[in-house]
């Protein structure tokens, strides 16, 4: 069992969940709300990653990042190392292409609230942040779970992508699912079975986890 | 104006939905804005309530701007105090009837909070029910609870979205009653948007009747369902038997006259105003059309007689909604009802003939055409 790369993994899986959380909030509620000319290519954009192929991805986030691009140069300025081979870089690529698996839970999420009852909140004297805080969030909560939990586990599973713009450096790089191919190519099929298994179980445990408490909550709804 | 109590409404817009409206709704009045759907209530009632934004107008409530287009103010809708009941009642279904009822006392000590959204459920006879989410609760029930949320907010000003639309009937007479006793502790204005005449009729003090955004005439529901502003207001208050007709005699000095109604001369008596010669509409509301008996003679049987043909005779409830096609214009049938022991005992039936009566009394004169009777 390769620790490092689980740590990675897990790491990377929980920082990307962070960061799409405001970032998902916000672009699916404007998805959700608002019409305006564009929306429809605007949420292509978003859904690329889901059709494109990962190594085509990964190879337009590599070029996207390299140190050439005025990406790569200006984060070389900023923070005084590269983006591509590093974690940094890792984070940013695992950020963009889970974008459809945070943003499309949580606009179907947004969606199902009827207009009314956001109008509603107006009504009662809510300002907007608050009508967010106690309308919004509460009542699409069970596709903002559903968007945090495909994100961490589609992190943790990710490979064409990471291997473009990370490669394989043990605690900058390897995930899990480097780890693996890494030990097939070695013949090591033990150690590949073991992570495979892990993987497998954080995987169907997050998942069933995220269908039994939105039952929940719908059940609580009516 | 400025300094009046009381909300004061003048909306005007080409597009995407038209607007031509102004009223004025005093503290404690009810006022009913009446038309078929798509006639713009619903998007007068959002304008008020700040969730429209129209593109020419004002809104002012006790003195307050809240919507000026010309001064480019415009007041978002969290800080209108405005308590609105919408048509499905758009409840925060996550939380209890009094966290509802909470959730609209911003304004509040949250200390003070509890107490009072006890004391309006008690208001809305929904004591003890507090703890209930609205999926828990009947139609009715939700209904009281949108009622009472929209009163915790303390508006200046109370709209009511079709309020009645998604109860049965037995649940709507009940609320229609509770309304009607709320109405009395109530201090602010009232407006009270529905398609239901009778409702806004039982309900309101005053009416404004709207057509594609438009308001074609407002007064009292008597005065509207009786001396309709246009035949166009005559058709959306359900008044059927609007026909064309010239000016044949008219008296100076008491606005007496008569109508030549394609042949037949009808008395009338508030022809104010009228030339001789000219073209008119004119409409006699169903109660002012009186059968004749066949046994003796009846009330007012000298006045405007008109023999015909029944040739339609539906018996609704405890009443009967006859058609008379009259002997001189057969294409112009009159409507007209009675209660159904009546009819039978007069052995009305389909194809039969029979006489009415139009009361002068009854008989209001308009300009413009009538539109085509159906």
């Amino acid at each position: 069992m390769d620790w490092t790369a689980l740590w990675l993994s897990l790491r990377l899986a929980g920082l990307t969940v962070v960061v799409l959380l405001p970032v998902g909030i916000a672009l699916g509620r404007w998805l959700a709300y608002r019409d305006f000319p564009g929306k429809g290519l605007v949420e292509a954009l978003i859904a690329l990653p889901l059709v494109l192929p990962p190594t085509v991805f990964g190879y337009y986030l590599l070029v996207a990042f390299g140190a050439a691009s005025p990406v790569g140069q200006f984060w070389q300025a900023a923070f005084g190392k590269p983006l591509v081979f590093t974690f940094d870089g890792l984070l940013l690529a695992s950020i963009i292409f889970n974008l459809p698996f945070a943003v499309q839970p949580m606009q179907r999420g947004f969606e199902a609230i009827p207009p009314e009852v956001r109008e509603a909140a107006a009504c009662c004297g809510m300002s907007p942040w608050r009508s967010l805080l106690r309308v919004d969030l509460p009542l699409a909560w069970p596709g903002i779970l559903t968007a945090m939990v495909l994100s961490f586990a589609h992190t943790l599973g990710e490979f064409g992508i990471v291997l473009m713009v990370g490669g394989s450096i043990p605690g900058e790089t390897r995930t899990v699912a480097i780890a693996i191919y890494d030990r097939v190519q070695a013949f090591d099929n033990a150690a590949a079975a073991e992570m495979s298994t892990l993987l497998l179980a954080i995987s169907l445990a997050a998942i069933a986890l995220t269908f039994a408490f939105s039952r929940r909550i719908g059940r609580k709804l009516g | 104006m400025t300094a009046s109590k009381g909300i004061f409404v003048d909306l005007r817009q080409d597009a995407p939905i038209p607007l031509a409206a102004s009223f004025f709704c005093a503290p404690g009045e009810v006022l009913a804005l009446v038309g078929p759907s798509g006639s713009g209530k619903s998007t007068i009632l959002r304008s008020i309530a700040g969730t429209y934004r129209p593109h020419g107008g004002i809104v002012r409530v006790n003195g307050d701007l809240w919507f000026s287009a010309a001064e480019g103010h415009y007041r978002p809708p969290h800080r209108r105090a405005v308590g609105l009941v919408f048509q499905n009642y758009a409840l925060f279904p996550h939380m209890t009837a009094a966290g509802n009822l909470m959730a609209a006392m911003g304004h509040v000590r949250p200390t003070d909070r509890p107490r009072r959204a006890h004391a309006l459920l008690d208001l809305v006879h929904l004591g003890g029910l507090e703890g209930r989410r609205p999926a828990e609760l009947s139609g009715g029930q939700q209904q009281r609870v949108a009622v009472a949320r929209a009163l915790a907010r303390e508006p200046a000003v109370l709209l009511l979205d079709e309020p009645f639309s998604a109860v049965d009937k037995a649940t709507r007479q009940r609320l229609y009653r509770e309304i009607a006793e709320l109405r009395r502790v109530l201090e602010m204005p009232v407006i009270l948007v529905t398609h239901d005449l009778d409702e806004a009729a039982l309900l309101a003090d005053r009416m404004v009747v709207l057509h594609h955004g438009q308001a074609l005439q407002s007064g009292t529901a008597e005065e509207v369902t009786s001396r309709p502003a246009s035949p166009a207001v005559a058709r959306l208050v359900d008044l059927r038997n609007v026909f064309p007709g010239t000016i044949a005699a008219r008296s100076e000095d008491s606005g007496h006259g008569c109508i030549d109604w394609s042949g037949l001369r009808i008395e009338f008596r508030d022809g104010q105003g009228r030339e001789v010669g000219q073209q008119v509409s004119w409409v006699v509301p169903d109660g002012f059309v009186i059968l004749h008996r066949r046994d003796r003679p009846s009330r007012g049987e000298h006045e405007n007689p008109v023999p015909g043909t029944v040739t339609s005779f539906l018996a609704i409830g405890q009443t009967a909604h006859l058609t008379l096609r009259p002997h001189h214009a057969p294409d112009l049938p009159l409507h007209f009802s009675m209660p159904l022991h009546a009819a039978r005992r007069n052995d009305l039936a389909e194809g039969v003939a029979a006489t009415v009566s139009l009361l002068a009394e009854g008989i209001h004169v308009m300009d413009g055409q009538a539109p085509p009777s159906e």
